[in-house]
């Protein structure tokens, strides 16, 4: 029996932040960009006290993992992590630097269209939740087992829009426009 | 190969006795993902995210906190019994008064200029971990009337996969709040409640020096269905 999920509570800020959270890849690399986004609540209000984390393939679609059924691979960007985490502040802002995943092969070995794994961790929140970024300009979208699984309704929610400085995406945990999330 | 769900331990995302989950859980339902390369993989975060004494709570400042040393130790395994060797854990708590050192935490109890509340460490091989620190006090919060929470301290650990990634509360043996407090008890089954209590551990004290208390943390386990067909047929 796994030990149950509790929440990060409203001061998760002293132990879950790390001065370099926010960069998937090492801050400048050329070619990397920011994804920005907003949480929110039922009431459309900021969510001050939240988490996200951020977990996605390299450029070249792969991931420096033992686990991956490929082996794992040296990442194609010297310092790129994978992993990103950002606080939101007092609007319920966040950001990560990275770069676009490449594609991965899904569970039927078709390939996906590029995406990242979002944690949303804030207090009020008993268990995280998780939801997945896709790039709003990405073709092979129209081709992407999960996103077809997902009620057309909601799709547009899992797409980051192009910005001045990369992509926005938003994160509305409850209500009109709410973000569609998985079960894991 | 997919993680296993453990569908009957975690509290739901909305409970009515902790007033917070009301605007913040989803109404819709949850769909479901598979377990492809992306949530079978995740973050491998290893000794540089970790500081000299992230270990030891007690020696980060100038000078000791107050409070009760305690050492806690466990260990982390996956459902199958399985130890989670070099995975990061995380930890975060209040002061021995039950105050956190955090901008948003103002009421009338002192601050320590000697107590953060923030450590890390690595599981070892064996998916053993160890932390110095002082038992953190309980203290009030606004969720209902005379609402006070259980000592407890945060643990986040990611295991080796997406699908692994917890945060937790550990909470002490014998705590009189636990009938009251809706967090603890969003935990529907009595069994996975015990799961985040701590065991006294009179073996693992130092004498005339700290208490000691063993968690034991379990993270999902591995399901050996491969994938229909294993990479693709290039």
């Amino acid at each position: 029996m796994t030990t149950p999920s509790q929440t990060v509570g409203p001061y998760l800020a002293i132990g879950l932040t790390w001065a370099d959270g926010a960069f998937v890849a090492p801050a400048g690399t050329p070619g990397g960009f920011w994804i920005r986004g907003r949480l929110t609540d039922g009431n459309g209000d900021a969510v001050p006290d939240g988490l996200i984390e951020t977990w996605q393939a390299d450029p070249s679609g792969r991931f420096d993992h033992p686990d991956d059924p490929r082996g794992a691979a040296a990442p194609s960007i010297d310092g790129f992590r994978g992993f990103g985490r950002s606080a939101t502040d007092a609007d319920g802002e966040w950001g990560v630097y990275t770069f676009k995943p490449g594609r991965v092969p899904g569970v039927d070995g078709d390939l996906q269209a590029p995406h990242i794994d979002v944690s949303v961790f804030a207090r009020g929140m008993l268990q995280r939740v998780v939801t997945r970024i896709y790039f709003a300009d990405e073709p092979s979208n129209e081709s992407d087992a999960v996103l077809a699984s997902v009620p057309s309704a909601a799709r547009a929610t899992l797409l980051a829009q192009p910005s001045d400085d990369g992509y926005r995406f938003d994160i509305r945990l409850q209500g009109d426009g709410e973000t569609a999330f998985f079960a894991l | 190969m997919t993680y296993r769900q453990d569908f009957d331990v975690h509290p739901p995302l909305d409970y009515e006795g902790y007033k917070s989950t009301a605007l913040r859980h989803p109404k819709q339902p949850l769909i479901a993902l598979p377990h492809a390369f992306t949530e079978i993989t995740g973050p491998l975060l290893g000794e540089g995210r970790l500081g000299r004494l992230d270990h030891d709570l007690t020696r980060q400042h100038d000078a000791e906190p107050l409070g009760q040393r305690i050492i806690v130790h466990g260990r982390v395994l996956d459902s199958d019994g399985r130890p989670v060797p070099q995975t990061l854990l995380e930890i975060w708590q209040a002061n021995a008064s039950g105050r956190y050192q955090h901008v948003v935490d103002n009421w009338p109890a002192p601050l320590d200029p000697n107590f953060t509340g923030l450590g890390r460490t690595l599981t070892d091989s064996d998916g053993r971990y160890r932390f110095t620190t002082i038992k953190p006090g309980a203290y009030p919060w606004k969720n209902h009337y005379n609402a006070w929470r259980p000592a407890h301290i945060h643990f986040s650990l990611f295991g080796r996969a997406f699908t692994q990634r917890l945060v937790t509360q550990m909470y002490f043996p014998d705590d009189p709040l636990f009938p009251y407090d809706p967090i603890f008890n969003s935990v529907p089954d009595e069994k996975a409640r015990q799961r985040m209590i701590s065991r006294f551990d009179l073996e693992s004290t130092q004498p005339d020096w700290a208490l000691a208390f063993e968690f034991d943390i379990v993270l999902r386990g591995r399901e050996a269905t491969p994938f229909e067909s294993e990479v693709d047929d290039e």
